[in-house]
């Protein structure tokens, strides 16, 4: 082991090099930031798997060249924890500043972990952009709390997320509208239902859909889990997927890896249902030509679990100044509104769009009607996140039960 | 005997060793335009004589003795100056070269650019192949390959000659030409040589001293 | 006299980073990473390893699918030489199976995936008419268990891989005549290839083989594609916990990464043991004289599975060439319904930057590579002396320890020297990768080579530098380009060093590849699959049309004088 030990040494001793911490920008000033921001590179590590969320991107990078002299660049990212592991490799290696990520898009158990290991910029900054005064923090809680976590302006609201299901209403035009239909659904139609392979994120959200369905306290998920209260809360779940596993796609043997996967298998009618965490899948996949034009979303009975998505900023980022600035940018009512368009992106805004001036407001009443969104009269209540301890607990629990056999 | 002071290839109690085994042990004096057999079964150590006195004896061979030429001592030299021309059983022409380009490339590194065409066509032109210069060599025959490379070793203007089964892949008709060829040129040209061989036809054409080896 | 140092040189290159890479990952496995709070020494990672579920079966899928796949595909090669060397059809084979040597492992599963799962071509081929099918069939093809996909895209990969290295190695073991002499005894070809030729061409294959191995048992890419996922093979899931949101895991990580290399060393002491066995008994079967005469249905069995390889993966790829260039294709229509070239339009923009970044750093990459290894060889001419099989064993250690093992470790030291990722950078770690590959191929034509030419030349004067540019050089042009195509290739294809060293800033076709296969269209992953296509079969062609340029130029030259 001693020599162990001296490697280790070795390697602390260069760790520990590297310049000072520069000043962080102060976003209470904010006309020195975007002074401090002119001419910098914005390096924005976001997942990557969507052409339409990318090319948006890309246009946010033209407005920023253009208004605020910021070279925005998309470093596209296949897993949001490996840019979490990434800053964490930085810190490891002692690089407190000029670390390579300046932007990151994140929520749920990345940002806690971020949080946890306190790998974000401080003190919060979110709530101090200029455009902050436009969020709906009365009508989307979410944008506040995080997977039960107090944001504290640690990281700034981007979008809304809802768990929406699709269904093709040629083929079947009375998906089930519950969970204990789904069941019953799955039993009679063996081999055409499935989900992502959990840790994956879409995967996750439907085991937190069953929990928060079955659960028989619902407060119990609020509280950080406990092995008392995990047995309690999961035992209804793994009966349900006891039960509907031997019916699954494959037997359950195999299960798609991703979101678009499952798009995919739904696409090729190998399976009847789909679900997504954003509401404006279908509308888009249609555009595209990926889904036929007779899909159409809906929601469960009793709700469907929802989140907001956020941009967070690393603790050794290199251009803080832009980053916020980037930030900034992704909040005001025209980005957001051409966020929400379905033939860019479709992705919900969380601003308060009453509460807008005219003019802005105007951007998102100019939306196109398409029948592929949910209309009003569709909706259903967002249910909160559990605590994200819960998560990760489901996640092993699963694995061990269907994923390692 | 010294190595310094007499014309023509020297062998001075040269002996060559494989590890610590002696392998072959041999003095002698080859005058200007006399050619020296040295006949053998294979594994005798023939090519590695050859290679000796080339200066390319490479581990697991060494070498004690001295080689001189002409008065000099080669004994440390390295190959590329010792000028001791080298002709192998396979004519080995560079194949990414033309007859001519093969030449070329043995001429001595001081002959001007203006000379060059020149005396490659002489070269080629003396063992019977003018007009060869741009001829890929892969599309001569087995004869005029062995031209070729008669008229590239002579071209570097050796003081020595080195042949090593020189003859073994021709036809009978073509190798009493080539011999002829060979054993004349190097005569006119007053050059040492050294042959080796297992066919005592070559050395008879030779017509010099005859060593046998065990 | 630069080139004495070139070995040296070349060994700190190799070995350089993979032992600093392990060393970085052996110290969290033992609980040491200061910056996670791991202060102390301890066993716990281990212990948190073993208690993952299914990772006994994660180790056994990695043993099974890494030995399974190199055994066949060993067998369906050498079957392939000794049923077919020397003849016609062979020749052909050869040029059907070379430009599968340079394609990316990732684009040939995306293809493979495209053409055998239950949506996939073959079946959309006789859907509904010959199968009665209006929708996919719910059949455990992809991801199967047993992870018998994964084996049959790293053979289709691998055959044209040891069959081009069998052929690289035949010339030095007079096959041709040796065989000969065997069927003049009244041996069938194949028995007389595996008494008289094999015993001598199997030793050259021994280090691509165990290359074979090292890839196969840790392999990322295929086993995310194509392989089983309840639950994934050892590397697959490595790279999840190392990517875990959860930090703490990657102290049992960093076990499992060194439990890969594990994996991998039993799986090559397998092999030895095979061998071992395979020798025994061939020397029986020798010591019996029979004859095997009438090979006739085995040497048409070689042809088939050869063919199947190449058929698998040339259909897959056709496959994922018409996704690119599709606007609507469903189940189960042969053919897109509508056509659109809105993949490469939309990709386009992007497009244009990630071909540059890929061909800047393989380029990068293969010249020092190149130069690296010609430096190398050249010494060696001049030395008088090939290096032991034991210093060209340390050159091969970068693609025999599993990737995953040293490049998370390595990663970790760049940043601690304050290497920023950089294009350089990141052709530093390819270089790492391309180098054994360039030696590989290089050094047997090199070494293959008759010294007599160089002798002549010094004969005739040239000094050591005129010899190695008017002589080595032009002589092995054709070798040395194709050695340098390889690299390239070899560069291409790189998945996880990209991805590491490059922290994302430098992303590749390939890389972009698997970023869009974990969400993007078929479409998409259509036109990254092409890309990772033309550019290797780009340095291929290059590699072919020099040499034979200039041999028009040299017959023309010709025809002028005659």
């Amino acid at each position: 082991m001693t020599r162990f030990k001296v490697v280790a040494a070795l390697l602390a001793a260069l760790a520990v090099t590297g310049p000072a911490l520069a000043a962080d920008p102060d976003p209470q000033n904010w006309a020195a930031v975007e002074e401090e921001a002119t001419g910098q590179t914005v390096y924005f590590h976001a997942w990557g798997g969507e052409p339409r969320i990318n090319a948006y991107i890309g246009w946010v990078a033209d407005q920023l060249k253009a208004r605020h002299d910021v070279d925005l660049v998309h470093i596209k990212v296949t897993d949001t924890s490996g840019v979490v592991a990434q800053v964490l490799a930085e810190k490891t290696a002692g690089r407190d500043t000029g670390g390579s990520v300046d932007l990151v898009w994140i929520n749920g158990e990345n940002f806690a972990a971020m949080v946890r290991h306190d790998l974000l910029m401080r003190p919060g900054w979110a709530m101090v952009l200029p455009n902050w005064d436009y969020v709906d923090t009365d009508g989307k809680p979410t944008v506040l709390t995080d997977a039960t976590l107090r944001i504290d302006g640690l990281e700034s609201p981007w979008g809304m997320a809802q768990l929406v299901f699709l269904h093709d209403t040629e083929t079947l035009p009375d998906p089930p509208r519950t969970l204990d239909a789904l069941a019953d659904s799955v039993e009679a139609n063996p081999g055409r239902f499935t989900y992502p392979q959990p840790p994956d994120f879409l995967g996750t959200t439907f085991l937190k859909q069953l929990l928060l369905t079955y659960a028989p306290d619902r407060l119990a998920l609020d509280r950080p889990v406990t092995d008392a209260a995990f047995e309690t809360a999961a035992g209804p779940v793994f009966d349900w997927l006891d039960r509907v596993t031997p019916h699954l796609w494959r037997q359950g043997k195999a299960y798609p890896r991703s979101v678009s996967e499952l798009r995919r298998l739904f696409a090729d009618r190998e399976i009847d249902l789909a679900f997504t965490f954003n509401p404006s899948d279908a509308s888009a996949a249609i555009a595209d030509g990926e889904l036929p034009e007779s899909v159409r979303p809906y929601l469960l009975e009793g709700g469907t679990i929802g989140n907001s998505h956020f941009v967070a900023i690393p603790y050794n980022a290199n251009a803080k100044a832009g980053a916020l600035v980037v930030a900034n940018v992704l909040l005001s009512p025209e980005a957001q509104a051409r966020k929400a368009d379905p033939d860019v992106w479709g992705d919900p805004t969380v601003l308060d769009v009453a509460g807008l001036p005219d003019a802005d407001r105007a951007r998102f009443d100019a939306l196109a009607e398409d029948p592929a969104i949910l209309p009003p009269s569709a909706m259903r209540p967002t249910l909160r996140e559990p605590d994200p301890s819960w998560t990760e607990r489901l996640e092993a629990a699963w694995t061990a039960r269907y994923g390692a056999r | 005997m010294s190595a310094a002071t007499t014309e023509g290839l020297i062998l001075d109690t040269v002996e060559i060793r494989r590890g610590t085994e002696t392998l072959l042990a041999l003095s002698a004096c080859i005058a200007p335009g006399e050619t020296l057999s040295v006949m053998g079964p294979s594994g005798s150590g023939k090519s590695t004589l050859l290679a000796c006195v080339a200066g390319f004896l490479a581990p697991p061979f060494s070498a004690t003795g001295r080689i001189g030429l002409d008065g000099a001592d080669l004994t440390a030299l390295p190959a590329a100056v010792r000028r001791i021309g080298l002709l192998f059983q396979d004519p080995l022409l560079f194949p990414h070269l033309t007859a001519g380009g093969n030449v070329r490339f043995a001429l001595p590194a001081g002959t001007a650019r203006r000379e060059r065409t020149g005396l490659v066509r002489t070269a080629l032109a003396e063992v019977g192949l003018a007009g060869f210069e741009d001829r890929d060599p892969a599309t001569l025959s087995g004869g005029e390959q062995a031209r070729v490379a008669i008229a590239r070793v002579l071209a570097a203007r050796p003081r020595a000659l080195l042949l090593d089964e020189p003859f073994s892949k021709l036809d009978a008709a073509m190798k009493d030409q080539i011999r002829a060829l060979v054993f004349t040129t190097a005569a006119e040209r007053r050059l040492p040589v050294l042959l080796v061989t297992h066919d005592p036809a070559d050395a008879e054409a030779a017509g010099g001293r005859i060593v046998r080896l065990a | 006299m630069l080139v004495r140092f070139a070995p040296a040189l070349a060994i700190a290159v190799l070995i350089g980073p993979v032992l600093a890479g392990i060393a970085g990952v052996a110290l969290p496995a033992f609980g040491y990473l200061p910056a996670l709070g791991g202060h102390v020494v301890s066993l716990a990672p281990w212990q948190r390893l073993l208690a993952e579920p299914g990772l006994a079966t994660s180790v056994a899928l990695s043993l099974w699918t890494g030995l399974a796949s190199t055994l066949i595909a060993t067998a369906i090669a050498l079957l392939f030489v000794a049923a077919w060397s020397d003849t016609r059809a062979f020749v052909w084979m050869r040029r059907v199976l070379s430009p599968l040597l340079s394609l990316p492992h990732a684009a040939a599963a995306l293809g493979l995936a495209f053409l055998i799962s239950p949506s996939g071509w073959i079946v959309r081929l006789l859907s509904p008419w010959a199968t009665g099918l209006d929708r996919p069939p719910d059949l455990l093809i992809v991801h199967d268990p047993a992870g018998l996909a994964m084996i049959a895209a790293l053979v289709a990969k691998e055959v044209p891989f040891l069959l081009l290295m069998a052929l690289a190695a035949l010339p030095q073991t007079d096959a041709g005549r040796l065989s000969r002499v065997a069927t003049g005894f009244g041996y069938g070809g194949i028995a007389g290839f595996a008494y008289a030729v094999l015993p001598r061409l199997y030793p050259q294959l021994r280090l691509p083989i165990f290359a074979v191995i090292a890839f196969a048992t840790s392999t990322v890419e295929v086993a995310l594609v194509l392989g089983p996922t309840t639950p994934a093979p050892l590397a697959v899931r490595l790279v999840d916990w190392m990517g875990d949101a959860d930090l703490t895991r990657r102290f049992s990580a960093s076990a499992g990464a060194l439990l890969q290399v594990a994996v991998t060393a039993a799986a090559l002491l397998a092999w030895l043991a095979l061998e071992r066995l395979v020798a025994v008994i061939g020397r029986g079967a020798i010591a019996s004289g029979h004859r095997l005469r009438r090979d006739g249905p085995l040497r048409v069995l070689a042809a088939g599975l050869a063919l199947l390889c190449a058929v698998m993966i040339g259909a897959g790829l056709a496959g994922l060439t018409v996704w690119s260039l599709a606007g609507v294709w469903r189940f189960p229509d042969a053919l897109p319904t509508r056509w659109s070239l809105s993949a490469w339009t939309e990709a386009s923009s992007g497009t244009g930057a990630l071909v540059i970044t890929t061909v800047a750093i393989a380029l990068l990459a293969t010249a020092a590579a190149t130069l690296l290894t010609l430096a190398c060889l050249e010494n060696e001419s001049r030395q008088g002396r090939a290096p032991g099989t034991r210093v060209l064993s340390l050159l091969y250690l970068p693609i025999i320890v599993p990737q995953v093992s040293f490049l998370f470790g390595l990663q970790v030291l760049l940043l601690a020297v304050g290497v920023r990722p950089s294009l350089a950078a990141v052709a530093f770690a390819h270089l790492v990768f391309v180098l054994p590959y360039v030696l590989l191929s290089l050094g047997d034509s090199w070494r293959a080579q008759d010294p007599r030419y160089a002798r002549v030349a010094a004969a005739l004067g040239a000094s050591e530098i005129r010899i190695f540019w008017r002589v080595r050089l032009p002589m092995l042009l054709p070798a040395v380009l194709t050695a340098a195509a390889v690299g390239f290739a070899v560069s291409v294809g790189l998945y996880l060093p990209t991805l590491l060293i490059g922290a994302g800033r430098l992303p590749t076709v390939t890389t972009e590849a698997i970023a869009l296969a974990a969400g993007g269209s078929r479409g998409l992953i259509g036109v990254m699959a092409v890309w990772q296509m033309l550019l290797p079969l780009a340095a291929f062609s290059l590699a072919l049309a020099i040499p034979a340029l200039r041999a028009r130029r040299f017959a023309a030259a010709w025809r002028i004088a005659a």
